[in-house]
């Protein structure tokens, strides 16, 4: 199966849609072709796409259509999907064959309170695609939400957040160090990122991932708790207890897994937790 | 004279406070839809004001349950052997007599099954060795040799076609061996004008006919008339034998239910159909419980308890079946089906009160597969009505939604289901069951010159096999078009093979007394396998798939190399050619002249069948390998769905209903977390995806809300999960009554995790 399928033509011909011209498969106009991609991803007419889904009650209210686009900076040793790390893994999908796609399901965002949600991946990878599909769809009535770890959340322009209605926060972890281990990167950008959600009032999920032995300890819980209880658009907190369902990607892509044998948390764990965000006075799912 | 003066001149002093319902045409001739319309309440508001069940709802329903896992282990409680059943063949049965609101029995203990051979000797024959049962001799040969039935009649007028396609699998589940089913007898009739004028209708029907010439299809009506008459006075007679005097209208709520239930009995003493369907009764037995309710004679409690010792009735009927009969339909169902809600014409919500009583049993005797509760449901109705149905499916997975819409713009607003999909007008029309074509395996056959892939036997007529080394489209897809043709012929001819036959052999005298004289006929074909055919249609469209060919030329199997676009993912380049495919089947089917003028339809259905028609079939060009089951109905291939529910869900709707007006099946499975954090936010995410799914014309959904880890637990330890229900195609069963085979079909099903 492809990785996308999205009733579109294959990733060569969504290029030719890029300027008009016709593909041919000639070595020599490679080099060409990748300076176009490129240059169709930093303006936004395209996008790099893992694949999507309709999806209910995750990644937003009501029924959504989560848009996963690949490329991701960070390396979270829990990731279920490690294969959407690599921009150039994507099919190449125009902004407009997408919108296409929103326009089909407006009637069910309607009928559910649903939206578009765009995951990945990281989709600040891509900020100028998401800058411009969520602008068509607040010309649309289309409910936007971004889920992000916000790593990269300097590359979110203003306009971006003026067309953006929730966000769905990843705090990997709430002690620099941890937050290291976890995903190989700083944690002072999310924290940034956060701060300035918090300003522009853009209402946000937290997203916790609890893995037992990695960002479970109570120190670690209650400096994310700390973090995100200083943000008062923090709508809910989520504690996502991990599991093992990304393993078998790992292994198709002859990766090491860190995580291999560890367990998912129990109710006990995952009480203790979720106790320690109720505690701040957090809604906690 | 009218035909209801019984109505309303029956005041004694016990009734005298009940308000007169409110009068209008259904006084003057048969008319259930005007009477509703004249005289029911819409219900807006919320389940709060539901009652619980009583000790003696809970007791009967106790001592059902106790009898519950001995039949789970015979297959069967116990059988009366000896007695060809018939309106008034057995005497009263009770469960728990003085405890019994509503009464009636098939036979005369509870669970005992009956014996109806005018169908077929050899099914009750088979049936009766598999139970350890003695098969009467004298019986034997009276249905052998001196009265002929229904199966021996049909393979009589078979031509070798026919039973070629029959015995390849390519045409199987006909009804030729058992009942047809399908047909809904407007039970309301008995009900809200008793037996005596229904039969004085019957008379100046028969009057008219009197007064025509003698042309066969007038002799045939004559014989039916009087058939209906004498069925209707049995029916009298079986009433009468539990005290109760039918021939007069009822007038109280408990009377209202219980006519009603006797003449549905009747119905099923007389019939082994395929389904019994019961038909849409909520908002008119509600008129009758308001009216006791604004006179003080009924309070919630004693409504519900009325409500829930019906549903104990209907969830007890039992017909004795074949292993084979079981592999097609599996899990014991009789498709008591109760059609639920929808908008009247009006632009009233038909919800009453008992609406939401129907759906209260559920919760009251617990989860179970009968009556196949169906909701129809539109995005108009009553927002506290959809969260209760939403609540409920996500408590007991029992219920199925179709589209209210579809089905009140092409039949109106008093129309029914019939066993899984198939609409009907109650009363006024009737459907020639067809059960349904494989055709993944005609696909196979066109490839092969018309010979089967597995037999390697020439069954459909020669043509040039496929001889390419890469399939292409241009070659295979006219070719499958050619077979399709033959199919469809041979299909359509042994659909009238049967249904002339069933006429008259085994015509069905009550439910038929319980229609009008003219009446609407279907004949519905059915088509099995058609997400296999449209995915196998677009590999080889979009990737090379090559033929691997056994040493006498036949395709055994597929290679295929490349990607290729799959149904069930909103994507219109294979979902289209699924839409080509039945439409042009369909167009076919429209081509061959039908028995009794029938209008020929299709369902996108399988039921369980799916199962057998895969064990049937060999390796198919999509991947999928020999044996392997189908999908069901028109649901795409297990797994490959991968863009969510909703997605597969709206590459289903794609299908026209124009072109499948028998209906077209989805099952879905969610898992609980799938629908939100709590209840409240699944209950609110179900309304809406029921909503978009219909509003985007999707026709029918089942959901199953339901873990994996459930159903791998209940085949470790059915005695767990007495009432464990799933959605399966169209009707629900006890998941722990499926074969281990069914079960591993289910659980191989895609879960949507969100």
């Amino acid at each position: 199966m492809p990785a996308v399928n999205l009733g579109l033509p294959s990733a060569g011909a969504a290029i030719a849609l890029v300027d008009g011209s016709s593909v041919s498969s000639e070595q020599a106009e490679l080099a060409e072709l990748h300076h176009l991609e490129m240059e169709a991803i930093h303006n936004g007419s395209v996008a790099s796409v893992h694949s999507w889904e309709l999806v209910t009650a995750v990644d937003g209210p009501g029924t959504r259509m989560t848009l996963f686009l690949s490329g991701c900076l960070l390396r979270c040793q829990y990731c279920h999907n490690p294969d959407t790390w690599k921009m150039r893994d994507g099919l190449l999908t125009t902004l407009d064959d997408l919108v296409t796609r929103v326009k089909r399901y407006k009637g069910v965002f309607d009928a559910t309170g649903g939206g578009l949600t765009i995951s990945g991946g990281e989709p600040l990878m891509q900020p100028a695609f998401v800058a411009r599909i969520f602008e068509e769809c607040h010309k649309l009535g289309v409910h936007t939400t971004l889920d992000t770890s916000g790593f990269l959340g300097k590359s979110a322009s203003d306009t971006l957040l003026d067309n953006l209605d929730l966000v769905l926060l990843d705090v990997k972890s709430g002690l620099p160090e941890t937050y290291k281990e976890v995903t190989g990167r700083e944690l002072a950008p999310t924290v940034a990122f956060g701060d300035r959600l918090a300003e522009r009032k853009i209402p946000v999920w937290v997203r916790f991932v609890l893995v037992p032995g990695l960002t479970d300890a109570v120190d670690n819980v209650d400096a994310v708790a700390e973090i995100v209880a200083r943000w008062p658009n923090v709508e809910r907190v989520e504690v996502l207890p991990f599991h093992q369902m990304g393993e078998d990607k790992w292994d198709r892509l002859n990766l090491p897994y860190p995580l291999h044998g560890v367990h998912p948390p129990d109710n006990e764990l995952q009480e203790r937790v979720r106790d320690q965000f109720r505690a701040r006075g957090l809604t906690v799912f | 004279m009218t035909i209801t003066e019984g109505v309303r001149s029956d005041k004694d002093a016990t009734q005298a406070e009940r308000p007169d319902f409110v009068s209008g045409p259904w006084q003057d001739s048969i008319d259930l839809r005007d009477f509703i319309q004249r005289n029911y309440t819409p219900y807006l508001g919320d389940a709060t004001f539901l009652a619980g069940p009583t000790a003696r709802t809970t007791g009967v329903w106790a001592k059902l349950s106790a009898m519950f896992p001995e039949e789970r282990r015979k297959g069967v409680y116990d059988v009366d052997a000896t007695t060809p059943s018939s309106i008034t063949a057995h005497k009263p049965g009770y469960i728990d007599q003085p405890n019994e609101v509503i009464v009636g029995l098939q036979t005369d203990a509870p669970l005992k099954r009956a014996i109806m051979p005018f169908g077929g000797w050899r099914m009750v024959a088979t049936s009766l060795e598999t139970y350890g049962y003695p098969v009467s001799p004298e019986l034997e040969k009276i249905f052998t040799d001196y009265r002929k039935t229904h199966n021996t009649a049909v393979f009589d007028v078979y031509p070798p076609g026919v039973r070629r396609a029959r015995n390849s699998h390519l045409i199987t589940g006909l009804p030729d061996a058992y009942g047809r089913g399908r047909i809904i007898g407007d039970y309301r009739r008995v009900a809200l004008y008793g037996v005596d004028a229904l039969i004085a209708g019957k008379k100046n029907d028969r009057a008219e006919l009197d007064m025509g010439p003698s042309t066969e299809d007038i002799i045939r009506a004559r014989e039916e008339n009087s058939e209906q008459i004498r069925a209707l006075k049995e029916l009298v007679q079986m009433a009468a034998s539990y005290g109760s005097d039918i021939s007069k209208p009822a007038v109280t709520a408990q009377e209202a239910v219980q006519w009603l239930y006797f003449a549905y009995l009747g119905a099923v003493k007389e019939q082994n159909g395929a389904a019994m369907s019961f038909g849409r009764n909520a908002a008119f037995l509600d008129t009758y419980m308001e009216r006791d309710i604004a006179a003080g004679l009924l309070t919630e409690s004693g409504a519900q308890e009325l409500i829930d010792d019906l549903v104990i009735k209907l969830r007890i009927v039992r017909f004795l079946r074949t292993p084979e009969y079981d592999e097609i339909f599996a899990g014991d169902p009789t498709w008591v089906t109760e059609s639920l809600a929808g908008i009247g014409e009006d632009g009233r919500a038909l919800v009453t009160k008992t609406t939401f009583r129907f759906l209260q049993t559920l919760y009251n005797i617990g989860a179970a597969p009968e009556p196949n509760l169906t909701v129809l449901w539109s995005d108009a109705l009553p927002e506290g009505f959809k969260r209760f149905c939403a609540q409920v499916s996500i408590d007991t997975s029992a219920i199925q939604f179709e589209s209210d819409d579809i089905i009140r713009a092409e039949m109106g607003d008093d129309a029914a289901i019939a066993c899984c999909v198939s609409p009907m007008r109650v009363g006024k029309q009737m459907q020639f069951f067809g059960a349904r074509v494989n055709a993944v395996k005609a696909l196979l056959y066109s490839i092969n010159g018309g010979k089967d892939e597995v037999s390697g036997k020439q069954v459909a007529p020669a043509t040039t096999p496929n001889t390419e080394e890469i399939l292409s489209y241009d070659t295979v897809f006219p070719a499958y078009l050619e077979t399709l043709e033959w199919l469809a012929e041979t299909y359509v001819t042994a659909l009238n093979c049967i249904h002339y036959m069933h006429d008259k052999y085994a015509y069905e005298r009550l439910e038929m007394a319980l229609h009008d004289k003219e009446i609407i006929r279907t004949m519905a074909c059915g088509i099995a396998g058609l997400s296999v055919v449209a995915d196998s249609l677009s590999a080889i469209k979009y990737a090379k798939v090559r033929p691997v060919r056994d040493e006498t030329g036949l395709v055994v199997d597929y290679t295929i190399e490349g990607e290729f676009p799959q149904f069930g993912n909103d994507d219109d380049r294979v979902d289209s050619m699924a839409v080509d495919v039945m439409e042009r089947f369909m167009t076919m089917i429209r081509k061959h002249p039908t028995y009794r003028d029938a209008i020929h339809t299709q369902s996108i259905l399988t039921i369980t069948s799916n199962v057998v028609y895969g064990k049937a079939t060999g390796n198919t060009p999509d991947g999928r390998r020999k044996g392997e089951p189908f999908a069901p109905g028109a649901n795409p291939m297990n797994g490959r769905d991968t863009h969510g529910m909703l997605a597969s869900a709206l590459s289903v709707a794609k299908l026209p209903y124009s072109e499948a007006q028998d209906g077209i099946s989805l099952t879905n499975t969610v898992v609980p977390s799938g629908l939100g954090h709590t209840k409240e936010e699944q209950i609110t995410s179900l309304v809406g995806l029921i909503d978009a799914f219909t509003s985007a014309t999707g026709y029918h959904i089942n959901v199953n809300v339901l873990n994996k880890d459930t159903l791998e637990d209940a085949m470790l330890h059915p005695e767990n999960y007495p009432q464990l229900t799933i959605r399966v195609s169209g009707y629900a069963v006890n998941f722990v009554r499926l074969t281990r085979e069914q079960q591993m079909d289910v659980i191989s099903r895609t879960f949507h995790s969100h």
